[in-house]
């Protein structure tokens, strides 16, 4: 089985254009240049991009354009998380048929009202038509963790104070938006993209002196019923990071977690030490913000900063699906 | 590079209104048929597939999610594929990739349209920022190609006709499709209504809700079967941009390119000589001599008298879509996979009324967006 590994990483959140191709020209450019390959040395192209973010049919295909696909090139897409598109091509590297691959993801998450916009992924029988919103969806998870008593609002507040600097008395003075989160318990909402070049054993080595060797990847789903599982546990993400072999001598984690009190499930979840680096995160750019949050743990693997780090992304309301990312600096 | 197979496939009964189910019904009809077929249970797949295409078809963002419990995805893991026309071709290409590196034994792969949940085309219809609208729905996109087609080699124009008769006839044959026409003939596919000239409305695909699912296996699970299984011998992907200077929209350079690569990887030299049947995608009667050409199965002005000999019918010198195709049923997420189905439904000999003779090497096929995403793959009887 041949090893893979991340070489190259770049993102931005500067306005993207629903097409995206504006936007992911010069962020494929700096991926590249970081992995010291040319575009035409990409033997597989895979992004993650959603419609309903863009308000239109078909919206990855004008992204082709980004590439410059002519002569034709090798690529797929999944309508999810970039973070999963990734997944894609490391199977694809692994089983052989490519030596190279560069993942992408996409969105213009403030084009519309996002919350409300996810209230579309719900049953759409017997729950999407209450329209309850992404920000409800997750009040009824965090109340839920409040009231089993796992943590609270100032430990809530904390997490964020983390990323901010605020005072957390003063945080939580507050008035709640959605009882019992406050605005700084929800990510900023703010567009995004960003790219991860992967390659294979000496291809890595030939690229760059300390590529970030993924040593696991996996994920999974739960039953979306809200009321079909726990909320307070992430039995996806508990899975996935058995699997990716995820333990407690990791020296940082990236996580994805657009709510405070879901950075606190997670913890729970992956069983993560209290005393772990967090890798910082300035918002929930939807649909490459997983795959931001790998390119961020393997850039403290490229950069030495690290040499055993994690990543994880979510996708769905109340953490429902899940990929864990394991990543070290010397070839296992 | 480690094998993979279809160990078994399953499908729904194409309507253009399938009201009897919802959309977690639709799936798990075609799901269960895959699981019985391919002798498979639940708790031995490892992960799942689920391919459609664009959410606004049903108005539901992501629909894998609220479906993760009826397609057996709880628990697992789901990746959510979406690459326009080919994604059904493309589901199934991933799902191999799953098997290929070895992370994963058995995986269903299932793809689905309901289009009669939404309206398609309101969803094709609207109009993002600085794109210039064309608003003549995909017939209409499609019919210059066709003309210039025509114009390129000097087609006779019954030729269109005559690949409806076949597909609709053919289709006759199938219990899951949508349309089912024996009686259908030259003379009343010509009086048809022109919709998009030279498109005729017998030469032009239904709109369906539907959905097909199928097994694929590692080799240890393929060598379990009691039953044939369909080797992949083979799979391509390739994708051009819609427009660029010198994009030949009659041959487009990314469906020769894949169709080279395929044949290469499968160690095929004369496809017409090595492949049996093929399941390609023609949604509008003239893409059947067109993709042979694209394909590489005759060179260019060849495709059309090759169909106008009758030797793409069941029983001629390389049978096309003897299912029927996508004339004859279009849940268009599940449409390529379809393709891929029925291809290795031919192999593992298991294609009851439509069942080409001595099949023993299929292509399935499947394009999408402005004839720029091409998935294909071969199966075959043998490894």
């Amino acid at each position: 089985m041949s090893e893979v590994a991340v070489i190259g990483f770049a993102s931005s959140d500067r306005s993207v254009t629903t097409s995206g191709v504006e936007t992911l020209v010069p962020v494929f450019e700096e991926a590249l240049e970081q992995a010291g390959l040319a575009r035409r040395e990409i033997g597989f192209w895979c992004s993650g991009s959603s419609d309903y973010l863009a308000g239109r049919a078909f919206s990855f295909v004008n992204a082709v354009d980004a590439i410059g696909a002519v002569p034709p090139i090798a690529e797929s897409h999944v309508e999810m998380d970039a973070a999963w598109a990734l997944y894609e091509a490391y199977l694809k590297i692994l089983s052989g048929e490519v030596e190279t691959a560069l993942v992408y993801g996409f969105g213009k998450s403030t084009a519309g009202e996002l919350h409300r916009v996810l209230a579309l992924q719900l049953d759409p029988y017997t729950v999407a038509p209450l329209w309850p919103d992404a920000i409800s969806v997750a009040a009824l998870q965090a109340r839920l963790a409040l009231e089993s008593g796992m943590f609270s609002e100032r430990d809530m507040a904390s997490v964020a104070a983390r990323e901010s600097g605020a005072d957390v008395d003063e945080l939580l003075g507050h008035p709640y938006i959605a009882d019992p989160l406050r605005a700084h318990d929800v990510a900023r909402v703010r567009d995004g993209a960003a790219a991860v070049v992967l390659a294979a054993g000496d291809r890595a080595h030939r690229s760059r002196s300390r590529p970030a060797w993924i040593t696991g990847i996996a994920h999974r789903v739960d039953p979306q019923g809200l009321g079909d599982r726990d909320l307070t546990t992430v039995p996806s993400a508990s899975a996935a990071a058995k699997d990716a072999g995820l333990d407690r001598e990791v020296d940082v984690v990236a996580l994805h977690a657009p709510f405070t009190h879901q950075e606190l499930l997670l913890r729970a979840a992956l069983d993560l030490p209290p005393d772990i680096r967090m890798s910082p995160v300035s918002g929930d750019a939807m649909f490459s913000a997983g795959l931001s949050r790998i390119g961020a743990a393997a850039e403290e693997i490229m950069s030495g900063r690290a040499n055993r780090a994690a990543a994880h992304a979510t996708s769905g309301p109340a953490l429902q699906q899940n990929l864990v990312c394991t990543l070290r600096g010397d070839a296992s | 590079m480690r094998r993979a197979a279809v160990l078994g496939t399953g499908q729904t009964h194409h309507r253009t209104r399938r009201t009897d189910v919802s959309m977690a019904g639709l799936c798990r009809e075609a799901i269960d048929r895959a699981l019985t077929d391919s002798g498979t249970t639940w708790d031995q797949i490892d992960a799942v597939v689920l391919g459609k295409a664009p959410d606004l078809f049903e108005g539901v963002m992501m629909p894998e999610l609220f479906l993760a419990d009826a397609i057996g995805a709880a628990g697992k893991p789901l990746l959510r594929v979406h690459t326009a026309g080919s994604v059904g071709g493309a589901t199934a290409i991933v799902a191999t990739s799953l098997i290929r590196a070895g992370v994963h034994g058995r995986v269903l792969a299932v793809a689905f349209e309901k289009q009669s949940e939404s309206n398609a085309m309101w969803a094709l219809s609207i109009q993002p920022p600085f794109t210039a609208p064309i608003g003549a729905g995909a017939g209409g996109y499609f019919a210059p190609h066709i003309r210039s087609y025509i114009r390129r080699f000097d087609a006779p124009d019954h030729v269109g006709a005559i690949v409806a008769v076949k597909d609709r006839r053919n289709g006759a044959l199938n219990p899951y499709a949508h349309l089912r026409q024996p009686e259908i003939s030259l003379e009343s596919v010509r009086k048809s209504p022109m919709l998009w000239d030279p498109i005729r409305y017998d030469e032009t695909c239904p709109s369906s809700d539907g959905a097909c699912a199928i097994i694929i296996g590692d080799q240890e699970a393929a060598e379990e079967s009691p039953r044939q299984v369909a080797w992949i011998k083979a799979t391509a992907m390739r994708t051009e941009p819609t427009f660029y200077s010198g994009k030949d929209h009659v041959n487009p350079r990314a469906g020769a390119e894949a169709a080279t690569a395929l044949w290469a990887a499968a160690g095929i030299t004369d496809p017409l000589d090595e492949i049996d049947v093929a399941e390609i995608y023609v949604p509008f009667s003239w893409f059947e001599p067109m993709w042979l050409e694209n394909l590489g199965f005759v060179g260019p002005g060849q495709g059309w008298k090759l169909t106008e000999s009758g030797e793409t019918r069941i029983g001629g010198r390389l049978p096309v879509n003897p299912s029927g195709g996508v004339l004859c049923s279009n849940p268009i997420g599940a449409s390529g996979l379809l393709r891929f189905a029925e291809s290795a439904m031919q192999v593992m000999g298991r294609a009851g009324d439509h069942q080409v003779h001595d099949a023993s090497t299929a292509l399935g096929h499947a394009y999408g967006g402005g004839s720029q995403f091409f998935s294909m793959w071969v199966v075959g009887r043998q490894p």
